[in-house]
């Protein structure tokens, strides 16, 4: 190879981009900038209902000041009805995801169940807690019990489906070696399995629960129990400084669910 | 392969009166790919001994072993372990016959959280119920036993450490005394010294020298390195292309055997690659 050529190529080389080709990078932030101007253009605002809601947000806003703790009996119990659900839930769920996860890991389970469980991870994820607790509620009625469900069966898929990511994702020497020694399918799970991903597993489990507390609030509003029935409650009565004591108490108790979440994950590493 | 045949012969003859250890017949594996790892595979151990099979990358060394105890399926061909046909075997039956085949490996495969006790005791899994096994509750000889197995393998007090704290060397001492937890009939090794040094290598070769010797168990080990072959094994087996095409003593290993094994053109380049080459 000439010096020359050498050279030429060395100014021809660019670096790899995340679309292969300079083509298709313009063709990408064409469409971008497309998009952007269409749907600027078409879309619907309509600023005059925008302004005339300023001054009924400024009216709620003052009527929430001071918060008004009065009711504070319905406040705890409420607030405890959620963390109970969170809690609950959180346990049923663990409980129903491990059998979850190993079934939706591909290099444990065999493949109808493994694509029967990744079926249902996947149909599980598309709705949302609230839309779940909704359909909930028209089966079993208000109260906490549709909450329960709708949270446990939210963190079953979640957390089978991080299970079942993490199992995917361990080293295959050790179960192969397990597996050499004569062990059961359990006995792998147990000796090649667990080990690797439990404290990773334990980590989800801890920002799961505390996730169930946050959602717990949000699917009262539809009915399913606890703080947030009595938060959608104050609202449709206008009681809005007892609605913003209960939206401090939830914000106090979310970022307090928080910070223990990552204390118990900090200490986990 | 004309002398093979006459030799198997031999061996068969002698075969008449006990059975062989272990004994490969026609072993095919054919992958999914379409690739053919292992055609016609024909092999007998009728002694404690350690062979070592050697072959380049893809020769379907790794493959061979793990047809033995079927961590990999055969497609076709007969393992016979004391007479037992291991291919036929349902799932109960080849976890049974697992447990008479300890295999050891070039990653350790330790399982990393575990202690080395916990490791070691994972040897006994076959002969455990679930219950007891996941609490590690085992019986009080196999405790006593793997104590014995961690002095024999020079990890005396180290049973309480975690097997990520450990050393190559000695999690693969570790990997050996697991092994032996299984008081196997064969024992298999993939590769034991590939992610070792050289001292630590011969080490670890000569351990598994001394417990063949002591144990009368035969081992098959895959090894890359020519030289450590020829010095700690009894037999020594070429791969190449998926069939046997060298059978013998250490000594017959000729550079024209040698070539027969890789491959004519690889074969003898000048001095750089000697090291491996000469014994």
């Amino acid at each position: 190879m000439s010096v020359l050529a050498s050279s030429d190529r060395a100014a021809a080389w660019r670096p790899p981009t995340l679309f292969g080709t300079r083509l298709k990078r313009a063709v990408f932030w064409g469409c971008v900038i497309v998009y952007l101007v269409w749907s600027l253009t078409t879309i619907d605002i309509d600023f005059a209902r925008a302004v005339a809601g300023l001054p009924r947000a400024l009216d709620i806003i003052t009527r929430m000041f001071p918060p008004n703790f009065e009711r504070w009996p319905l406040l705890v119990t409420g607030m405890l009805e959620s963390v109970q659900i969170a809690i609950a839930a959180s346990i049923v769920g663990i409980v129903l995801s491990i059998p979850l996860g190993i079934c939706a890991a591909r290099n444990l389970a065999p493949k109808p169940l493994y694509l029967a469980a990744r079926g249902l991870i996947v149909v599980g994820r598309t709705f949302h807690e609230v839309v779940i607790a909704i359909f909930f509620v028209k089966l079993f009625g208000f109260g906490p019990i549709a909450g329960l469900l709708t949270l446990a069966f939210a963190s079953a898929i979640f957390l089978g489906k991080m299970l079942a990511e993490d199992i995917e994702n361990m080293k295959e020497g050790p179960v192969e070696a397990v597996r050499a020694t004569g062990a059961s399918f359990w006995q792998v799970v147990f000796y090649a399995v667990t080990p690797q991903v439990l404290v990773k597993t334990l980590g989800v489990i801890i920002y799961r629960l505390d996730a169930n507390l946050r959602h717990s609030t949000v699917i009262g509003i539809v009915g399913a129990g606890g703080i947030g029935q009595t938060l959608s409650a104050s609202f449709s009565r206008y009681d809005f400084d007892f609605s913003s004591a209960i939206l401090l108490t939830i914000a106090a108790m979310v970022a307090l669910g928080e910070w223990f979440s990552d204390w118990v994950r900090r200490k986990l590493r | 392969m004309g002398h093979m045949s006459t030799q198997e012969q031999v061996q068969k003859l002698a075969m008449k009166a006990q059975r062989p250890l272990l004994e490969v017949q026609n072993l095919v594996k054919v992958y999914k790919t379409g690739k053919r790892a292992l055609q016609e595979v024909n092999f007998i151990i009728d002694r404690p001994q350690v062979v070592a099979i050697i072959g380049s990358s893809g020769a379907g060394k790794s493959t061979f072993i793990r047809c033995i105890n079927r961590l990999v399926e055969p497609t076709s061909g007969r393992i016979l372990l004391n007479g037992e046909d291991i291919v036929s075997l349902d799932r109960k039956g080849l976890r049974a016959a697992r447990r008479r085949v300890g295999m050891i490996f070039q990653e350790y495969n330790l399982v990393e959280r575990l202690t080395v006790m916990q490791n070691v005791l994972s040897g006994r899994l076959g002969y455990v119920g679930l219950l007891n096994s996941i609490r590690y509750k085992f019986p009080p000889e196999d405790i006593r036993a793997a104590f014995e197995l961690l002095d024999r393998v020079g990890l005396e007090g180290y049973e309480n450490r975690r097997a990520d704290a450990l050393s190559g060397g000695q999690r693969q001492r570790v990997g050996i005394a697991r092994a032996l937890m299984q008081r196997p009939e064969l024992l298999l090794l993939d590769e034991p010294t590939a992610s070792l040094d050289p001292k630590t290598s011969r080490q670890i070769m000569r351990l598994v020298g001394e417990l063949v010797n002591e144990r009368k168990t035969p081992a098959i080990i895959n090894i890359h390195d020519v030289a450590l072959a020829k010095a700690h094994a009894d037999r020594i087996i070429g791969f190449n292309d998926g069939r046997i095409v060298f059978d013998d003593v250490p000594a017959n290993l000729t550079d024209e055997a040698l070539a027969r094994i890789y491959g004519d053109e690889d074969w003898n380049p000048p001095a750089d690659d000697g090291e491996a080459t000469r014994s």
